[in-house]
């Protein structure tokens, strides 16, 4: 998952982004023989934070705005809630149904790397390659147009372009990756995202400034390359069942750091810097008694 | 008079909830307008996708007047010298009368005031406006969901409220929306709002914007699907209650196309067929008048028709790829046979602690082994070569690529592929198909309302397999509790009692358990697993539960009949069910009736005997000195029990109850004249024995102390 994702919907701040993210998926790879299954595809993401009220409704105008009349169309949102075990992250949404083909997952984020989400985020993310085969009528992926010679009209299709990639990660992901360096990449990277995590730990009591530049994106990167690791160690059958709760279990624990750290990052002042503000927001029966004595909320507890 | 309506807008309800939440919101609304004194006729109510809508025709648009007694302080307090005192005035005041209308009444404190007040008659759109928030808060939602914190939490965002009484729209505000006169049309079809003037005008103004009530929406898909099949001969679509809920609840404004697939995919396996169609396309299947498949689907749409073709042509080009697919992994599937499949399972996870597939598939062999010697020695007929191979593959089928895509079809893949690949040059052709339908049917029964396997090796396998994880799920402590029970294992458990029964298995539900737990041994998983006692107890607990539901829910015998029954013994299935029908012919003869009080009563004097610790002779012996009635039951029991000890190792246990039935008048007779609790030691420990023998007897086929008498059976 993009840190425009996993990162941006942490935290108050509003945010609003679209973009193009590639997914890999080692174990789905099909060594570009199968029309519909991909070890690699591409989505658009749109993260709205908070989602405006009209969501919905923009995104059946966006489906209208690349060519969709939905008049001529059997459009359905179905129940399709999404989890991410190893992110600690889930939501609660649909996915799109488009004459009965999947072309959206369409998710209310509700917690993220182990963290409440405030304000709750919307994510839209769209199925290029399906919405593509869709829009030009192909049975295989690797029949879309991808681009036209404008002088020579001549095609390049997605075959074309992406053939190779699938056959040969195919059989990197389940053939050539060497298990033993896996792990090795593996352990590398788990270490030095939690060096960085203790690190930012005794940064965060710091100034300000030290913890507004601290490498969190960083860690999150190593974070991700532990999780791709897993999926090719996985593809690969290199890991056992009762190895499998552990590693999951493992980069989890990253990204609930980076989660709690990122967060920490986010907020206004430093603990050093400030006092902390008394919790205000909240009107419950219990303030009148917090008021007495302000309490520290421990950080990256 | 008025007429009352409320419309909750909201995005995508979830199919699957909506017909609940329809009621549950009909009933939260109804308890509103009685609770507020508002009562009027009947409550309707009518939910699409996108809205739950109630409506209250005929009730009360202002509470009725209602006059409520206030009691004051005493009159010796309230009056000094016949003056009001100042607790007379500020009662007065409280009550909101005049001191000279404080009336007074005696009580057994003395005399007291009290003040008639007319209760402020709340209007109804108060009422209503006030509570309706809580009682649409209180819908109940499998899954909740937040958009905007804190409070704004439902099934999905609410959008937008219509909230009308009569003409009038009411004050309501639920998770941030505000109700107005205002809904909205279909998506697509009506992408509008629409003013609703009224309730009465509600459903003839939605049907305007294309939005449908649930029958309404059921009667066009049927009518469609209908006209739609008709248009082949001979053809007619495959009904199917829950895929009709489904679409039902997943449309405003119903239409269906007809959509073909290519003749080839009819040569993979319906059950696949049909499952991509139903379970991920939600297609109805098309079959022709012997129930054979057609190359056809019936796609339900939320849209008014498919004028283009587009539809059409966009649901075949899907349910295409998704037959490639299925046609691909099959493919992929044979280059690896189901028998070299089976070390695979090493790789795949039966439960975090209780480790892999391939070790559960080890335990489930051995005992399911066991189960078909157990059989066999009962001299039912089984093949336990069959039990032996299906067991050891029945599995295998999670590596493959078609059950990783549909998950549904877990052992009816392995059963297919068992049938369409070889295992053994040497294994016969009809054992090989035996193997694939053990295999097949292994998951069955699913749930107490489904059938059980089709053979016996089936059952046997399905019974071991169950039992594997009831067994170390619950030794694992991970047991069901309240409506939590995410493993199903009730499911499991009434499925292993169901196929018991069905092949009148002799098994031992606590030797089942035991067995199944003691093949853990040795392995990782039993380092967590809780004490022996402890286990031995909770399953005998839950696997009494089951069998109590079995026999009085599927099986119609009344609860009195099935504690009676399960007194006796709650081990084996198919003896408690014997037992059963034996005790409800007998239950309402009225020597039973009397034979019920003196169990009762030889119980008591029995725990009295033990509770006093008074000795009983283990054999009853005609002494001189016994009483005459005394030896009418002895000679009773004497010439009897032989007969009724042999019936019952037979199993004819009506027989058995009726040679019983007899000692109703030696009984009745020695209790009028006999006294058991003597002082002669002797003479009581002797009657003591021939009361246990006689209690004994019944009590191995029943406890008719349990026994209800007539009329008041449940």
């Amino acid at each position: 998952m993009s840190p425009e994702t996993f990162l941006r919907v942490l935290g108050p701040n509003p945010y609003k982004v679209a973009y193009v993210q590639p997914s890999r998926r080692p174990a789905d790879g099909r060594y570009g023989e199968n029309p519909n299954r991909l070890y690699k595809h591409m989505q658009m993401q749109v993260v709205l934070k908070p989602p405006p009220e009209n969501v919905q409704e923009l995104y059946l105008e966006s489906l209208g705005a690349i060519g969709i009349d939905l008049r001529q169309h059997d459009l359905k949102f179905e129940e399709d809630n999404w989890e991410s075990p190893t992110l600690n992250a889930w939501g609660v949404g649909w996915q799109v149904m488009l004459d009965g083909l999947e072309i959206t997952q369409f998710t209310y984020f509700q917690q993220c790397g182990g963290v409440d989400l405030d304000p709750i985020s919307a994510e839209l993310t769209y199925g290029l390659e399906r919405i593509c085969a869709f829009l030009q009528d192909v049975d295989s992926i690797y029949d879309i147009v991808w681009a036209r010679d404008p002088l020579n009209g001549r095609v390049m299709t997605y075959g074309d372009v992406r053939f190779a990639d699938e056959q040969q990660f195919s059989v990197y992901n389940f053939e050539a990756a060497d298990v033993e360096i896996a792990w090795q990449h593996f352990n590398l990277c788990e270490s030095e995202c939690r060096a960085l995590l203790s690190q930012y730990a005794a940064v965060a009591k710091s100034s300000k400034k030290e913890r507004e530049r601290f490498p969190i994106l960083a860690a999150y990167d190593l974070c991700l390359k532990c999780s791709h690791l897993f999926n090719i160690l996985d593809a690969r059958g290199a890991i056992s069942v009762t190895e499998r709760v552990g590693v999951i279990a493992r980069v989890r624990a990253l990204a609930v750091g980076i989660a709690r750290a990122y967060v920490d990052q986010q907020r206004g002042d430093s603990l050093a810097d400030s006092e902390p503000e008394p919790a205000t927001a909240k009107k419950s029966k219990d303030s009148a008694k917090s008021k007495d004595k302000p309490q520290l909320t421990p950080v990256g507890s | 008079m008025a007429d009352f309506l409320l419309e909750i807008g909201c995005e995508e309800i979830p199919a699957r909830m909506i017909d609940a939440a329809e009621g549950e919101f009909r009933k939260h609304v109804g308890d509103v307008i009685e609770r507020g004194r508002l009562g009027g006729g009947p409550i309707e109510s009518f939910s699409t996708p996108r809205r739950l809508t109630v409506i209250a025709k005929g009730i009360q648009s202002e509470q009725p007047h209602e006059i409520e007694l206030l009691t004051g302080p005493s009159v010796s307090v309230a009056y000094k010298d016949g003056q009001p005192t100042p607790a007379a005035h500020a009662f007065a005041k409280k009550a909101g009368v005049d001191v000279s209308q404080l009336q007074r009444k005696a009580t057994d404190k003395g005399e007291y005031l009290y003040a008639e007040v007319t209760k402020k008659a709340g209007r109804a759109a108060d009422v209503l406006g006030e509570n309706l928030p809580k009682a649409i808060n209180s819908i109940y939602w499998p899954k909740n969901m937040y958009w905007r914190k804190p409070n704004e939490k439902f099934v999905r965002p609410v959008r937008w409220m219509v909230a009308m009484l009569d003409g009038e729209v009411i004050s309501l505000e639920f998770d941030g929306v505000r109700a107005g006169n205002q809904s909205r049309g279909h998506r697509i079809l009506a992408d509008r709002a629409v003013s609703i003037p009224s309730a009465d005008t509600y459903v003839a103004a939605m049907a305007d914007a294309k939005v449908l009530n649930r029958e309404a929406r059921e009667y066009q898909i049927r009518k469609v699907l209908d006209a739609a099949t008709r248009t082949l001969s001979g053809a007619r679509w495959r009904e199917d209650k829950e895929l009709l809920d489904t679409v039902v609840n997943l449309t405003e404004f119903p239409s269906a196309i007809l959509g073909n697939f290519e003749r080839e995919f009819l040569a993979l396996p319906e059950e696949v067929l049909v499952t991509v169609m139903r379970d991920h396309q939600k297609y109805f299947a098309v079959e022709d008048s012997s129930g054979k498949l057609l190359p056809h689907f019936l796609a339900v749409l939320n849209t008014d028709g498919d004028a283009t073709g587009v539809i059409g042509h966009g649901h075949e080009r899907v349910l295409r790829a998704r037959f490639n697919d299925a046609r691909f992994f099959w493919q992929t599937d044979q280059k690896i046979s189901l028998l070299d499949r089976v070390p695979l399972l090493k790789k795949v996870t039966f439960q975090k602690d209780l480790g892999s597939y391939y070790e559960k598939t080890i335990r489930v062999q051995c005992a399911a082994s066991w189960l078909s010697e157990i059989v066999r020695q009962n001299e039912i007929a089984i093949r336990p070569g069959i039990v032996h191979k299906a067991a050891y593959m029945a599995k295998a089928d999670l590596t493959t690529e078609l059950v990783k895509e549909f998950t549904e079809l877990q052992g009816i893949v392995g059963g297919l592929y068992t049938r369409a690949q070889e295992i053994d040059s040497y294994l016969p052709e009809a054992t090989r198909l035996a193997i694939g339908d053990a295999i097949y049917d292994h998951y069955k029964p699913e749930s107490i309302d489904d059938s059980s396997p089709r053979s016996i090796e089936g059952a046997v396998l399905s019974i071991a397999d169950k039992a594997d994880s009831i067994a170390g799920m619950f030794a694992l402590g991970l047991q069901p509790t309240g409506s939590k029970d995410p493993f199903a294992l009730r499911r499991q458990a009434n499925g292993v009692v169901k196929a018991i029964s069905d092949y009148k298995l002799p098994f031992l539900l606590s030797d089942l358990m035991r067995d199944a737990r003691a093949r853990y041994q040795e392995s990782d998983a039993e380092k967590k697993f809780s004490a022996d006692d402890k286990f031995n107890e909770s399953t005998r607990a839950f696997f009494r539960e089951r069998l109590e539901f079995f026999l009085r829910d599927i099986k119609g015998f009344s609860y009195d009949v099935v504690n009676a029954v399960l007194a006796a013994g709650d081990d084996d299935v198919v003896d408690a069910l014997r037992r059963a029908e034996a005790v409800k012919n007998v239950a309402t003869m009225p020597e039973f009736q009397a034979i019920g009080a003196a169990c009762k009563r030889i119980r008591n004097i029995l725990r009295q005997g033990v509770e006093k610790g008074i000795t009983t002779t283990e054999k009853f012996r005609l002494r001189p000195e016994s009483a005459s009635e005394e030896k009418a039951l002895a000679t009773f029991m004497e010439s009897t029990v032989p007969e009724v000890e042999t019936l019952r190792a037979q199993k004819k246990y009506s027989d058995a109850l009726l040679a019983l039935s007899g000692a109703r008048g030696p009984v009745d007779a020695f209790f009028d004249k006999v006294m058991v609790m003597v002082e002669d030691e002797k003479v009581r420990a002797n009657r003591l024995a021939l009361l246990q023998t006689l209690l004994q007897q019944f009590s191995t086929i029943a406890d008719f102390s349990e026994i209800v008498a007539d009329g008041k059976e449940s």
